[in-house]
Protein backbone atom coordinates (compact mmCIF):
# COMPACT_ATOMS: atom_id res chain seq x y z
CA UNK A 1 0.00 0.00 0.00
CA UNK A 2 3.06 2.15 0.66
CA UNK A 3 4.77 3.53 -2.31
CA UNK A 4 7.68 5.44 -3.18
CA UNK A 5 6.81 5.58 -6.72
CA UNK A 6 3.25 6.67 -8.31
CA UNK A 7 1.73 6.46 -11.72
CA UNK A 8 -0.81 9.80 -11.95
CA UNK A 9 -2.82 10.29 -14.88
CA UNK A 10 -4.51 13.23 -15.15
CA UNK A 11 -6.11 15.47 -17.45
CA UNK A 12 -4.52 18.76 -18.38
CA UNK A 13 -6.33 21.19 -20.67
CA UNK A 14 -8.17 18.59 -22.55
CA UNK A 15 -5.02 15.96 -23.05
CA UNK A 16 -4.63 12.86 -20.45
CA UNK A 17 -1.01 12.48 -19.27
CA UNK A 18 0.33 9.54 -17.56
CA UNK A 19 3.49 9.76 -15.39
CA UNK A 20 5.66 7.83 -12.85
CA UNK A 21 6.31 9.98 -10.08
CA UNK A 22 8.09 10.45 -6.55
CA UNK A 23 4.92 11.10 -4.67
CA UNK A 24 6.84 14.31 -3.10
CA UNK A 25 6.78 16.10 -6.93
CA UNK A 26 4.51 18.92 -6.67
CA UNK A 27 2.28 19.24 -8.59
CA UNK A 28 3.39 22.50 -10.08
CA UNK A 29 6.47 20.87 -10.82
CA UNK A 30 4.96 17.99 -12.33
CA UNK A 31 2.86 20.79 -14.79
CA UNK A 32 6.31 22.20 -15.78
CA UNK A 33 8.89 19.38 -15.55
CA UNK A 34 7.51 16.27 -16.23
CA UNK A 35 4.60 17.62 -18.94
CA UNK A 36 6.68 20.94 -20.18
CA UNK A 37 3.98 23.26 -19.48
CA UNK A 38 5.79 25.94 -18.30
CA UNK A 39 3.08 28.64 -18.22
CA UNK A 40 2.78 27.46 -14.52
CA UNK A 41 5.03 29.51 -12.30
CA UNK A 42 6.81 29.03 -9.89
CA UNK A 43 7.19 32.13 -6.95
CA UNK A 44 7.27 30.89 -3.21
CA UNK A 45 6.58 27.46 -2.88
CA UNK A 46 4.91 28.00 0.19
CA UNK A 47 0.99 29.34 -1.00
CA UNK A 48 1.76 32.96 -0.66
CA UNK A 49 2.14 34.27 -4.18
CA UNK A 50 -0.13 32.92 -5.79
CA UNK A 51 1.97 32.46 -9.19
CA UNK A 52 1.03 28.48 -9.47
CA UNK A 53 -2.69 28.71 -9.46
CA UNK A 54 -4.49 26.43 -11.44
CA UNK A 55 -7.26 24.68 -11.71
CA UNK A 56 -8.38 21.27 -10.47
CA UNK A 57 -11.45 20.30 -10.97
CA UNK A 58 -12.46 23.71 -12.23
CA UNK A 59 -11.51 25.41 -8.64
CA UNK A 60 -8.24 27.20 -8.05
CA UNK A 61 -6.01 26.07 -6.22
CA UNK A 62 -2.11 26.43 -5.78
CA UNK A 63 -0.12 23.59 -7.62
CA UNK A 64 2.89 23.98 -5.18
CA UNK A 65 0.35 23.11 -2.30
CA UNK A 66 -0.60 19.54 -3.76
CA UNK A 67 1.38 16.55 -4.33
CA UNK A 68 1.18 15.18 -7.85
CA UNK A 69 -0.28 12.24 -7.16
CA UNK A 70 -3.30 13.45 -5.40
CA UNK A 71 -3.80 15.47 -9.49
CA UNK A 72 -4.88 11.71 -10.21
CA UNK A 73 -7.77 11.16 -11.66
CA UNK A 74 -8.66 15.39 -12.18
CA UNK A 75 -8.90 17.00 -14.80
CA UNK A 76 -6.60 20.51 -14.48
CA UNK A 77 -6.74 23.72 -16.48
CA UNK A 78 -3.51 25.68 -16.75
CA UNK A 79 -2.69 28.73 -18.29
CA UNK A 80 -2.09 27.47 -21.68
CA UNK A 81 -5.60 26.03 -21.67
CA UNK A 82 -6.94 30.00 -22.29
CA UNK A 83 -6.04 30.34 -25.81
CA UNK A 84 -7.00 28.84 -28.70
CA UNK A 85 -3.87 29.09 -30.83
CA UNK A 86 -2.53 31.98 -31.24
CA UNK A 87 -5.79 33.28 -29.93
CA UNK A 88 -5.94 35.42 -27.12
CA UNK A 89 -9.31 34.88 -24.71
CA UNK A 90 -11.46 38.02 -24.04
CA UNK A 91 -9.21 37.87 -20.34
CA UNK A 92 -6.31 37.64 -21.88
CA UNK A 93 -6.88 39.83 -24.47
CA UNK A 94 -8.25 43.06 -21.82
CA UNK A 95 -4.92 42.27 -19.87
CA UNK A 96 -2.67 43.07 -22.98
CA UNK A 97 -4.56 45.79 -24.22
CA UNK A 98 -4.93 47.10 -20.36
CA UNK A 99 -0.93 47.00 -19.94
CA UNK A 100 -2.11 44.58 -17.03
CA UNK A 101 0.98 42.70 -16.65
CA UNK A 102 4.45 44.40 -16.87
CA UNK A 103 7.39 41.60 -15.95
CA UNK A 104 4.53 38.93 -16.44
CA UNK A 105 5.41 36.55 -13.85
CA UNK A 106 2.36 36.69 -11.58
CA UNK A 107 -0.24 37.01 -14.69
CA UNK A 108 -0.52 33.03 -15.47
CA UNK A 109 -1.64 32.93 -11.65
CA UNK A 110 -4.07 35.83 -11.83
CA UNK A 111 -5.46 34.66 -14.89
CA UNK A 112 -6.47 31.64 -13.55
CA UNK A 113 -7.54 32.62 -10.26
CA UNK A 114 -9.82 35.33 -12.51
CA UNK A 115 -11.01 32.69 -14.72
CA UNK A 116 -12.41 31.02 -11.68
CA UNK A 117 -13.44 34.21 -10.24
CA UNK A 118 -15.59 35.74 -12.96
CA UNK A 119 -17.62 31.91 -13.32
CA UNK A 120 -18.69 32.51 -10.44
CA UNK A 121 -19.41 36.46 -10.87
CA UNK A 122 -19.52 37.49 -14.18
CA UNK A 123 -19.92 41.47 -13.31
CA UNK A 124 -17.86 42.00 -10.16
CA UNK A 125 -17.60 45.67 -8.71
CA UNK A 126 -13.98 47.03 -8.61
CA UNK A 127 -13.74 46.18 -4.59
CA UNK A 128 -15.09 42.89 -5.46
CA UNK A 129 -12.04 42.34 -8.09
CA UNK A 130 -9.68 43.56 -5.56
CA UNK A 131 -11.06 41.41 -2.82
CA UNK A 132 -10.51 38.49 -5.67
CA UNK A 133 -6.89 39.50 -6.40
CA UNK A 134 -5.89 39.45 -2.83
CA UNK A 135 -4.22 35.92 -2.94
CA UNK A 136 -2.01 36.93 -5.94
CA UNK A 137 1.11 38.87 -5.55
CA UNK A 138 1.83 41.68 -8.32
CA UNK A 139 5.17 43.61 -8.00
CA UNK A 140 4.93 45.71 -11.08
CA UNK A 141 1.55 46.97 -11.65
CA UNK A 142 0.44 48.19 -8.79
CA UNK A 143 -2.70 45.70 -9.22
CA UNK A 144 -4.50 48.79 -11.61
CA UNK A 145 -4.24 47.94 -14.38
CA UNK A 146 -5.26 44.27 -13.91
CA UNK A 147 -8.38 45.52 -12.63
CA UNK A 148 -9.44 48.22 -15.54
CA UNK A 149 -8.20 45.17 -17.48
CA UNK A 150 -10.88 42.86 -15.72
CA UNK A 151 -13.48 45.77 -16.07
CA UNK A 152 -12.85 45.35 -19.37
CA UNK A 153 -12.85 41.97 -19.90
CA UNK A 154 -16.37 42.46 -17.91
CA UNK A 155 -17.91 45.12 -20.16
CA UNK A 156 -17.58 47.33 -17.28
CA UNK A 157 -15.52 49.66 -19.00
CA UNK A 158 -14.47 50.91 -22.13
CA UNK A 159 -10.99 49.94 -23.45
CA UNK A 160 -10.94 53.73 -24.45
CA UNK A 161 -10.52 54.51 -21.00
CA UNK A 162 -6.30 53.54 -20.74
CA UNK A 163 -5.84 54.78 -24.61
CA UNK B 1 12.05 24.58 -1.44
CA UNK B 2 10.74 21.02 -2.58
CA UNK B 3 9.72 18.86 0.14
CA UNK B 4 12.03 15.71 1.52
CA UNK B 5 11.49 12.44 0.30
CA UNK B 6 8.49 10.17 2.42
CA UNK B 7 6.31 6.91 1.86
CA UNK B 8 3.17 7.78 0.43
CA UNK B 9 -0.06 5.85 1.82
CA UNK B 10 -3.18 6.19 0.00
CA UNK B 11 -5.99 3.97 1.72
CA UNK B 12 -9.57 3.63 0.67
CA UNK B 13 -10.85 2.52 4.44
CA UNK B 14 -10.36 5.01 7.66
CA UNK B 15 -9.17 1.55 9.65
CA UNK B 16 -6.66 1.16 6.87
CA UNK B 17 -5.51 4.69 7.80
CA UNK B 18 -5.22 4.24 11.46
CA UNK B 19 -3.34 0.74 11.82
CA UNK B 20 -0.28 3.29 9.13
CA UNK B 21 -0.59 5.94 12.10
CA UNK B 22 -0.40 3.65 14.96
CA UNK B 23 2.70 1.60 13.05
CA UNK B 24 4.74 4.93 12.29
CA UNK B 25 3.22 7.32 14.97
CA UNK B 26 4.78 10.80 14.87
CA UNK B 27 6.87 9.72 12.11
CA UNK B 28 3.67 9.52 9.94
CA UNK B 29 1.09 12.95 8.75
CA UNK B 30 -2.26 12.66 7.78
CA UNK B 31 -2.63 14.45 4.85
CA UNK B 32 -5.82 16.27 4.14
CA UNK B 33 -5.86 19.76 2.62
CA UNK B 34 -2.26 20.10 2.84
CA UNK B 35 -2.76 24.12 3.18
CA UNK B 36 -0.45 24.40 6.25
CA UNK B 37 0.98 21.02 5.81
CA UNK B 38 2.81 21.53 2.54
CA UNK B 39 4.48 24.81 2.94
CA UNK B 40 6.14 23.23 6.19
CA UNK B 41 7.00 19.94 3.89
CA UNK B 42 8.65 22.64 1.15
CA UNK B 43 10.18 24.69 3.83
CA UNK B 44 11.59 21.62 5.37
CA UNK B 45 10.00 21.90 8.81
CA UNK B 46 7.69 18.70 8.39
CA UNK B 47 9.60 15.94 7.31
CA UNK B 48 7.41 13.04 8.00
CA UNK B 49 8.71 9.52 6.75
CA UNK B 50 5.26 8.22 5.71
CA UNK B 51 2.31 10.65 4.13
CA UNK B 52 -1.20 8.79 4.83
CA UNK B 53 -3.45 11.08 2.42
CA UNK B 54 -6.86 10.32 3.58
CA UNK B 55 -8.61 12.50 0.79
CA UNK B 56 -10.22 9.14 -0.85
CA UNK B 57 -11.77 8.13 2.73
CA UNK B 58 -15.39 8.73 1.46
CA UNK B 59 -16.26 7.67 5.01
CA UNK B 60 -14.89 11.38 6.00
CA UNK B 61 -16.65 13.00 3.38
CA UNK B 62 -19.67 13.54 5.26
CA UNK B 63 -21.91 16.79 6.43
CA UNK B 64 -25.23 16.32 8.50
CA UNK B 65 -27.64 17.37 10.56
CA UNK B 66 -28.83 14.70 13.22
CA UNK B 67 -32.64 14.63 13.31
CA UNK B 68 -32.78 14.02 16.45
CA UNK B 69 -30.40 16.36 18.15
CA UNK B 70 -30.13 18.87 15.57
CA UNK B 71 -26.24 18.48 15.66
CA UNK B 72 -24.38 19.06 12.91
CA UNK B 73 -21.50 16.86 12.59
CA UNK B 74 -18.84 18.14 9.64
CA UNK B 75 -16.34 14.38 8.80
CA UNK B 76 -12.46 15.56 7.93
CA UNK B 77 -13.10 15.79 4.80
CA UNK B 78 -15.21 19.05 5.06
CA UNK B 79 -13.18 21.96 3.57
CA UNK B 80 -13.35 25.57 4.03
CA UNK B 81 -15.21 26.11 0.96
CA UNK B 82 -18.38 23.92 2.08
CA UNK B 83 -18.26 25.56 5.10
CA UNK B 84 -18.52 28.88 3.13
CA UNK B 85 -21.24 27.70 0.68
CA UNK B 86 -22.84 24.31 1.78
CA UNK B 87 -26.75 25.14 2.57
CA UNK B 88 -26.96 22.69 4.71
CA UNK B 89 -24.06 24.30 7.23
CA UNK B 90 -25.04 27.69 6.12
CA UNK B 91 -28.97 26.97 7.69
CA UNK B 92 -27.41 24.98 10.91
CA UNK B 93 -24.53 27.24 11.72
CA UNK B 94 -24.38 30.54 9.97
CA UNK B 95 -21.38 31.58 12.41
CA UNK B 96 -19.44 29.14 10.09
CA UNK B 97 -20.11 29.82 6.92
CA UNK B 98 -20.07 34.23 8.49
CA UNK B 99 -16.67 32.93 9.20
CA UNK B 100 -15.21 31.34 6.23
CA UNK B 101 -14.51 34.48 4.25
CA UNK B 102 -12.05 35.56 6.78
CA UNK B 103 -9.79 32.32 6.25
CA UNK B 104 -6.85 32.97 3.79
CA UNK B 105 -7.89 32.67 -0.07
CA UNK B 106 -10.72 30.71 -1.97
CA UNK B 107 -7.66 29.23 -3.35
CA UNK B 108 -6.77 27.62 -0.11
CA UNK B 109 -10.20 27.34 1.31
CA UNK B 110 -10.94 24.91 -1.94
CA UNK B 111 -8.34 22.29 -0.13
CA UNK B 112 -8.35 23.47 3.57
CA UNK B 113 -10.22 21.01 5.83
CA UNK B 114 -11.80 22.32 9.09
CA UNK B 115 -10.55 19.13 10.75
CA UNK B 116 -7.07 20.03 9.44
CA UNK B 117 -6.90 23.58 10.59
CA UNK B 118 -8.12 22.71 13.84
CA UNK B 119 -5.53 19.68 14.57
CA UNK B 120 -2.88 22.23 13.46
CA UNK B 121 -3.80 24.82 16.24
CA UNK B 122 -2.35 28.02 14.74
CA UNK B 123 -3.51 30.58 17.74
CA UNK B 124 -3.93 33.08 14.95
CA UNK B 125 -6.75 31.06 13.64
CA UNK B 126 -10.47 31.79 12.73
CA UNK B 127 -11.85 28.90 13.67
CA UNK B 128 -10.40 27.38 16.63
CA UNK B 129 -12.05 30.25 18.15
CA UNK B 130 -15.43 30.17 16.72
CA UNK B 131 -15.17 25.67 17.87
CA UNK B 132 -14.87 27.40 21.75
CA UNK B 133 -17.49 29.89 21.04
CA UNK B 134 -19.85 27.10 19.77
CA UNK B 135 -18.79 24.79 22.10
CA UNK B 136 -18.09 22.04 19.64
CA UNK B 137 -17.08 18.55 20.69
CA UNK B 138 -14.19 17.05 18.23
CA UNK B 139 -13.95 13.08 18.08
CA UNK B 140 -10.64 11.61 17.93
CA UNK B 141 -10.42 8.26 16.57
CA UNK B 142 -6.97 5.38 16.62
CA UNK B 143 -6.53 1.59 15.59
CA UNK B 144 -7.52 0.77 19.16
CA UNK B 145 -10.83 3.63 19.97
CA UNK B 146 -12.19 6.82 19.91
CA UNK B 147 -12.55 9.53 22.37
CA UNK B 148 -14.76 13.26 22.73
CA UNK B 149 -13.27 16.14 23.44
CA UNK B 150 -14.74 19.53 24.10
CA UNK B 151 -12.89 22.41 21.91
CA UNK B 152 -12.11 24.07 25.13
CA UNK B 153 -9.73 20.95 25.95
CA UNK B 154 -8.62 19.94 22.82
CA UNK B 155 -6.45 23.14 22.36
CA UNK B 156 -3.15 22.78 24.61
CA UNK B 157 -0.39 25.51 23.17
CA UNK B 158 1.03 26.92 19.80
CA UNK B 159 0.05 24.15 17.26
CA UNK B 160 -0.08 21.84 20.06
CA UNK B 161 -3.33 19.96 20.64
CA UNK B 162 -4.28 16.90 23.16
CA UNK B 163 -4.25 14.68 19.69
CA UNK B 164 -1.94 11.51 20.59
CA UNK B 165 0.35 10.46 17.45
CA UNK B 166 -1.89 7.42 16.88
CA UNK B 167 -4.98 9.00 16.72
CA UNK B 168 -6.94 10.62 13.56
CA UNK B 169 -9.46 13.96 14.22
CA UNK B 170 -12.19 12.76 12.45
CA UNK B 171 -15.09 14.70 13.27
CA UNK B 172 -16.57 17.84 14.61
CA UNK B 173 -19.94 18.62 16.29
CA UNK B 174 -21.89 21.47 17.27
CA UNK B 175 -24.37 21.29 18.98
CA UNK B 176 -27.88 22.46 17.94
CA UNK B 177 -28.80 26.36 18.05
CA UNK B 178 -30.80 27.16 21.12
CA UNK B 179 -33.92 29.17 20.53
CA UNK B 180 -33.32 32.92 19.86
CA UNK B 181 -29.61 32.16 19.48
CA UNK B 182 -27.67 34.99 17.72
CA UNK B 183 -23.68 35.02 16.82
CA UNK B 184 -21.24 36.77 14.63
CA UNK B 185 -17.74 36.80 13.56
CA UNK B 186 -16.07 40.13 13.07
CA UNK B 187 -11.94 40.48 12.54
CA UNK B 188 -9.43 42.72 11.52
CA UNK B 189 -6.19 42.11 9.28
CA UNK B 190 -4.45 44.43 7.20
CA UNK B 191 -5.39 42.65 3.88
CA UNK B 192 -8.50 40.41 3.43
CA UNK B 193 -7.11 36.95 3.47
CA UNK B 194 -4.06 37.79 6.14
CA UNK B 195 -4.09 36.33 9.31
CA UNK B 196 -6.21 38.30 11.85
CA UNK B 197 -4.44 41.09 14.39
CA UNK B 198 -7.77 40.25 16.57
CA UNK B 199 -10.91 38.47 15.51
CA UNK B 200 -13.81 37.56 17.87
CA UNK B 201 -16.21 34.97 17.51
CA UNK B 202 -19.73 36.46 19.74
CA UNK B 203 -22.80 33.96 20.30
CA UNK B 204 -25.97 35.27 22.78
CA UNK B 205 -29.08 33.40 23.49
CA UNK B 206 -32.22 35.29 24.56
CA UNK B 207 -34.75 34.44 26.78
CA UNK B 208 -38.19 34.70 25.60
CA UNK B 209 -38.20 38.37 27.13
CA UNK B 210 -35.51 39.26 25.34
CA UNK B 211 -32.88 39.29 27.99
CA UNK B 212 -29.42 37.47 27.63
CA UNK B 213 -29.64 34.06 29.20
CA UNK B 214 -26.06 32.40 27.38
CA UNK B 215 -23.26 34.16 25.75
CA UNK B 216 -19.81 33.53 24.57
CA UNK B 217 -17.02 35.15 23.73
CA UNK B 218 -13.91 33.44 22.01
CA UNK B 219 -10.75 35.32 20.37
CA UNK B 220 -8.19 34.02 17.39
CA UNK B 221 -4.82 36.00 17.79
CA UNK B 222 -5.06 36.47 21.57
CA UNK B 223 -2.79 33.91 22.81
CA UNK B 224 -0.99 30.68 22.63
CA UNK B 225 -4.56 28.92 22.21
CA UNK B 226 -8.16 30.18 20.72
CA UNK B 227 -8.96 31.83 23.87
CA UNK B 228 -12.64 32.32 25.71
CA UNK B 229 -13.46 35.77 27.68
CA UNK B 230 -15.69 33.50 30.38
CA UNK B 231 -15.69 36.57 33.19
CA UNK B 232 -16.40 39.01 30.53
CA UNK B 233 -19.40 36.48 28.73
CA UNK B 234 -20.51 35.80 32.05
CA UNK B 235 -21.29 39.78 32.61
CA UNK B 236 -23.86 39.57 29.62
CA UNK B 237 -26.54 37.17 31.30
CA UNK B 238 -29.35 39.30 31.79
CA UNK B 239 -28.24 41.99 29.55
CA UNK B 240 -30.27 43.48 26.94
CA UNK B 241 -29.80 45.09 23.47
CA UNK B 242 -29.64 48.26 24.34
CA UNK B 243 -27.78 48.10 27.83
CA UNK B 244 -24.56 49.25 28.88
CA UNK B 245 -23.62 45.59 29.54
CA UNK B 246 -22.25 45.14 26.22
CA UNK B 247 -20.09 47.98 26.47
CA UNK B 248 -18.38 47.14 30.11
CA UNK B 249 -18.38 43.52 28.53
CA UNK B 250 -16.18 44.72 25.62
CA UNK B 251 -14.17 46.14 27.44
CA UNK B 252 -13.90 43.33 30.28
CA UNK B 253 -12.81 41.06 26.96
CA UNK B 254 -10.37 43.80 26.12
CA UNK B 255 -8.58 42.96 29.29
CA UNK B 256 -9.44 39.05 29.81
CA UNK B 257 -7.68 38.19 26.53
CA UNK B 258 -4.05 37.25 26.52
CA UNK B 259 -2.33 38.49 23.40
CA UNK B 260 1.02 38.20 22.08
CA UNK B 261 1.27 41.36 20.31
CA UNK B 262 3.22 41.14 16.92
CA UNK B 263 5.49 43.65 14.70
CA UNK B 264 1.76 44.72 13.27
CA UNK B 265 0.09 45.26 16.49
CA UNK B 266 0.94 45.56 19.77
CA UNK B 267 -0.64 44.07 22.85
CA UNK B 268 -2.50 47.17 23.71
CA UNK B 269 -4.12 48.04 20.14
CA UNK B 270 -4.88 44.35 20.35
CA UNK B 271 -6.72 44.49 23.25
CA UNK B 272 -8.28 47.77 22.07
CA UNK B 273 -9.25 46.05 18.38
CA UNK B 274 -10.56 43.01 21.15
CA UNK B 275 -12.84 45.64 22.96
CA UNK B 276 -14.20 47.44 19.88
CA UNK B 277 -14.84 44.16 17.43
CA UNK B 278 -16.51 42.97 21.04
CA UNK B 279 -18.92 45.36 21.03
CA UNK B 280 -19.74 45.76 17.45
CA UNK B 281 -20.35 41.47 17.44
CA UNK B 282 -22.50 41.70 20.42
CA UNK B 283 -24.44 44.51 18.95
CA UNK B 284 -25.33 42.18 15.78
CA UNK B 285 -25.43 39.07 17.48
CA UNK B 286 -28.58 40.78 19.97
CA UNK B 287 -30.23 42.01 16.80
CA UNK B 288 -29.75 38.39 15.26
CA UNK B 289 -30.96 36.40 18.17
CA UNK B 290 -33.71 38.76 18.29
CA UNK B 291 -34.81 38.15 14.58
CA UNK B 292 -34.59 34.73 15.12
CA UNK B 293 -36.81 34.43 18.10
CA UNK B 294 -39.35 36.73 15.94
CA UNK B 295 -38.99 34.40 12.94
CA UNK B 296 -39.92 31.28 15.29
CA UNK B 297 -42.64 33.39 16.75
CA UNK B 298 -43.93 34.19 13.52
Amino acid sequence: MMATLFVVTARVNGTEYKRVVEPRLLLSDFLRHELGLTGTHVGCEHGICGACTVLVDGLPVRSCLMFAPQADGREITTVEGLATGDALNPLQQAFQDAHGLQCGFCTPGILMTLTAFLADNPSPDEAEIREALSGNLCRCTGYQHIVDAVLAATGARDGAAWD
Amino acid sequence: MKPAAFKYALPRTLPEALAVKAEHGEDAAFLAGGQSLIPAMNFRLAQPAVLIDINRLEELAFIRVDAETGDLHLGALTRHRDLQFDPVIAAAQPLLAETAPNVAHPQIRNRGTLCGNLAHADPASEFPAVMLALEARLRLQSATGERWLAAEDFFVSVFTTARDDDEMLVEVAVPAMAPRTGACFLEVARRPGDYAMMGVAAVVVLDEGGSCRDARLAYCSAGETPVAAKDAAARLIGARAAGDEIAAAAEQAGQEIAPLGSVHASVGFQRHLAAVLTRRALHIAFDRAAAAGAEAAA
